[in-house]
């Protein structure tokens, strides 16, 4: 049976009817056409999907749209600063925390969810805020440094 | 005034020049592709591992609403595969399944859980046939063969001996076996397989965006499958999340995709899920190496004998270059003679095995340098001496005609040995109270920077690149070298931008569309900076040359005398000179819109050997080079082994972007840890158990270690710039330098990968067994 459900959506209230078993991930990718959200895995193994709900990072993979009612979604389209990129994506980029780019959307929602409730994590912090999401290219070494250099980029002023 | 000054594009850290698109979810992927009234395609998949096709009835998918159209085995009868030797796979499996997973038949329906439900409705009735999940059990007298023109499940045998072993053992102050087994893995790209093929009815015309590494296989086989002209189809590769070398070969996917929307007239997208990526495979083989040294006390290698077999899966694939690179990369690293090789590529019915990053090199090395370690420690002799004992000396042949033109192994050596603090610290880490032990390791690797042979061969040079120039004054490079995010794409505007000496934000690179861009041999083995880089270098050469004549024209001086400072043209340091612009102006009077080619053939030379069958396979215009030191934590109460650091040099001949170079060989070597700690393609009766993340133990962030590069610069002759490859040559050198750490460590050696917790426990509890017996007698 659809329901319906209101919720914000990268900062911009919607209405939708939905069905029950929708996933939020295939919500997002092929009804709104949010498809830099990625699919990765067959649920809950990659962290490729993760997206912010209510500023926590969240796998959309394994969140059913129906149950965002009143909440607020956030997903990689969402970032930047002033029309620039933000200082996550910014130390993905300039730091190379992305080769190929496919779990990158991942990463970075939940370097952003981080960094937004921790400005200053340790590194044990943030080896552990990432420790669910799988990138095949990297070794992980540069997108701790990406993560750093966005740290670093906040104290600035840049949002994360 | 400032002087003016032409723009300096490499050598430095250069992020990549599409990455905003990646950090901000605008990158398109091939399953990001959403066009209105798309189908869902889904593949029905054997259930089977051998078994003869009796029937495949479709007819009660076919009548469900939703559905429009089914395709099966008897939609093609053209087989397809890399190599055209070996074309013995169809798309949709006709006659005989093979292995558990191969397609058997495929829908397209109006929607995702339509076309499932389809599914359920195929039936297939079989004859099941003795199915092989070994390479012993499907080469064991009187197998039943899964391809009729391979007897005993042999897909190639290769066997060479180049000087004499036997002398060579003779002159040995101590030969060593040993056997090793190194377990199947897999790319396991982050994005999984995916492909949507677009039917033109009208005009017979069919588009397919593939999430490939080779858009120009795919057209070639997409032509062959459909039986369609080649000028009918139109290849696009969109952004592509990884590949590792399993899409180097045309996917069944890809394939099916097409078959389909043909069938059905319209647009079709098959996405498939993690478990079918896994099965679709071309993997790293399961492999078994029986290797035999021999040394002198000095430490020089004086023979070497060593026996491959290969668990190749159900189809050849990339197999038979995969046993050959196997044979001739034992060579190019370190001056042998003597040398023996048995190889054999079995087929089984598992998923078929294809070309994993340090293709056909890993496993081998593998053995190789965990039995030097072996040597030097029963000669008493330093890991490193060992290695230098037995340099090669650039430029030389190799005994089987490998061409070695730069060499900077001796300076990675030298870089690791100094950064790990190798000499103060080796065996002073641990002071053996408590569980904790540590050690460390070294080991070599190398790599081909692209073969010097396509495996197409049809006469034209190796890589082609066009430049566009307009009267906008934009530089757009135009380029079929697929980047799947190891950064080809930024390194040929580099390229282009530092011949110019303009701002690389003048520079566009228009990729990935065969409608657009030249034909290219493809991302693998390494090639494109080596190969394309030097088109490109060409292509943007001939540019300036067309440049400078316009700037001469109208600064009225020779061409000769004209000075290209990038942004400004100029006869003479008192000239004022002409602006790039004004220069573009000039140039376009005769010819409007200016497009200049760039080619690059490799040297006949670095066609490698023909001293037996396949001994070309090997051959390049220039090896990489790669020496590793790794430090290891092992707990003997839980077998649990910590990697603490890695220091790699790689020599990549000249470093076009620091920033890549070191992302690409973090990348490799942390893979070849994935490879040798934890990764491992398990089977129960055919049917893949670790098709999926969890089970598929992929290292995650909080088991990577740091990883410091060293980048070696040997400055290739022929190498733009001086360029080679940096992607692949590191990977293996990881895995025996781990295991040489983890001996170092706790005295026990392990020859069999991965290296996996239980696996170090259970020896060390043998070793307790061990010892207490010898107490207790």
């Amino acid at each position: 049976m659809p329901r319906v459900v209101a919720y914000s959506l990268n900062g911009r209230g919607r209405v939708d009817a939905v069905a029950d078993n929708l996933l939020l991930l295939d919500y997002l990718r092929e009804i709104v056409g949010l498809t830099g959200t990625k699919t990765g895995c067959d649920g809950g193994e990659c962290g490729a999907c993760t997206v912010l709900v209510d500023g926590t990072p969240t796998l959309s993979c394994l969140t059913l749209i129906s149950r965002i009612q009143g909440k607020r979604v956030e997903t990689i389209e969402a970032l930047g600063h002033d029309g620039h990129l933000s200082a996550v994506q910014r130390g993905f980029h300039e730091k190379l925390g992305s080769q190929c780019g496919y779990c990158t959307p991942g990463f970075i929602m939940a370097s952003v969810g981080l960094l937004r409730k921790n400005p200053n994590p340790s590194d044990a912090e943030i080896l552990e805020a990432l420790g669910s999401n799988i990138c095949r290219c990297t070794g992980y070494v540069k997108i701790v440094e990406a993560v750093k250099y966005a740290m670093g980029l906040g104290k600035q002023g840049v949002a994360p | 005034m400032n002087k003016p000054m032409p723009a300096h594009n490499i050598g430095g850290y250069v992020p990549m020049i599409d990455g905003p698109e990646k950090v901000s979810g605008r990158a398109k992927y091939t399953a990001d592709i959403l066009r209105p009234g798309q189908l869902a395609g889904r593949i029905y998949r054997s259930p089977y591992s051998h078994a003869e096709i009796v029937s495949v009835d479709v007819s009660e998918a076919l009548k469900l609403p939703g559905v429009k159209a089914v395709v099966t085995g008897s939609d093609c009868d053209k087989g397809f595969g890399v190599l055209p030797i070996a074309r013995t796979e169809y798309p949709l499996a006709r006659d005989k399944v093979r292995y558990r997973g191969e397609p058997v038949a495929a829908v397209a329906a109006i929607d995702d859980a339509t076309a499932r439900k389809a599914l359920r409705h195929i039936k297939m009735t079989v004859r099941e046939l003795p199915a092989y999940y070994t390479a012993k059990d499907a080469l064991a007298p009187g197998a039943a063969q899964l391809h009729d023109k391979k007897p005993g499940n042999i897909e190639r045998d290769v066997q060479f001996e180049l000087g004499s072993t036997e002398q060579g053992f003779a002159e040995a102050d101590l030969v060593l076996e040993g056997t090793y087994n190194c377990a199947e893995v897999c790319q396991n790209q982050m994005e999984m397989h995916a492909a949507v093929a677009e039917y033109d009815a009208e005009r017979e015309r069919m588009t397919v965006h593939a999430s490939t590494q080779v858009p120009y296989y795919v057209h070639l086989m997409l032509s062959q499958i459909l039986g369609m002209e080649m000028s009918r189809i139109r290849v696009i590769k969109p952004h592509v999340g990884g590949g590792f070398g399993c899409r180097t070969e045309t996917l069944n996917v890809e394939l099916i995709a097409a078959l389909l929307a043909r069938k059905a007239n319209g647009t079709v997208r098959i996405v498939t899920n993690r478990e079918e990526t896994f099965i679709t495979h071309r993997g790293r083989p399961e492999t078994d190496i029986k290797l035999k040294i021999g040394m002198r006390k000095d430490g020089r290698i004086t023979a070497v004998e060593c026996e491959c077999d290969q668990r190749g899966g159900a189809h050849s694939g990339y197999g038979v270059v995969t046993i050959l690179y196997a044979g001739s990369m034992l060579y190019a690293i370190y001056d042998l003679h003597n040398v023996k090789y048995l190889g054999r590529r079995v087929l089984t019915n598992t998923p078929p095995c294809g070309a994993f990053r340090g293709h056909g090199t890993v496993d081998i090395r593998f053995a190789f340098e965990s039995l030097v370690d072996e040597l030097a420690r029963g000669l008493e002799i330093d890991p490193f001496s060992v290695r230098r004992a037995n340099l090669l000396r650039a430029p030389t042949f190799t005994d089987n005609d490998l061409m070695v033109n730069s060499y900077g192994l001796p300076e990675c050596l030298d870089w690791v040995e100094n950064e790990s603090g190798w000499k103060k610290r080796k065996g002073k880490l641990s002071d053996g109270s408590g569980l904790w032990r540590k050690g460390l390791g070294m080991a070599c690797s190398h790599y081909i920077s692209g073969a010097s042979k396509p495996v197409n061969w049809t006469g034209e040079p190796h890589a082609t690149v066009k430049i566009k120039l307009d009267f906008d004054g934009s530089i757009v490079v135009l380029s079929g070298a697929a980047d799947i995010g190891q950064g080809s794409t930024t390194i040929l505007a580099q390229t282009v931008a530092e011949v110019l000496g303009l701002d690389l934000a003048r520079v566009r690179v228009v990729t990935g569309d065969s409608e657009v861009v030249p034909k290219d041999n493809g991302s693998y083995s390494s090639r494109v900076t080596f190969m394309v880089g030097n088109a490109a270098l060409d292509a943007a050469r001939n540019l300036k040359a067309a440049l400078v004549n316009a700037a001469a024209r109208k600064l009225e001086a020779k061409p000769e005398d004209i000075e290209c400072l990038g942004e400004i043209y100029r006869a003479g340091a008192q000239d004022k000179g002409a602006t790039f612009d004004e220069v573009v102006t000039e140039a376009l009077k005769d010819t409007g819109t200016i497009t200049v080619t760039g080619n690059y053939s490799t040297i006949p030379a670095s066609h490698g050997g023909k001293k037996y069958r396949g001994a070309a396979i090997g051959g390049t215009m220039g090896y990489s080079y790669s020496a590793q030191v790794v430090e290891v934590t092992v707990d003997e109460d839980t077998g649990v082994v910590t990697v603490d650091k890695v220091w790699v040099a790689h020599d990549c001949g000249k470093a076009l972007n620091r920033l890549t170079v070191e992302g690409q060989v973090q990348g490799s070597v942390w893979m070849g840890m994935g490879q040798a700690m934890s990764e491992e393609a398990a089977y129960y009766d055919g049917l893949m158990l670790t098709a999926n993340m969890l089970d598929y133990r992929v290292p995650t962030i909080q088991d990577s270690p740091p990883i410091e590069v060293g980048i070696v610069e040997s400055n290739d002759p022929h190498g733009p710039f001086g360029a080679k490859e940096a992607g692949e040559g590191s990977l293996a050198a990881f895995l025996p330098a781990l295991t040489n750490a983890i001996a170092d460590a706790i005295g026990i050696r392990f020859n069999d990968l991965p290296v996996t917790p239980d696996r170090v426990f259970e020896a060390i509890e043998k070793r307790r067994r061990e010892r207490g017996k010898k107490r207790a007698v």
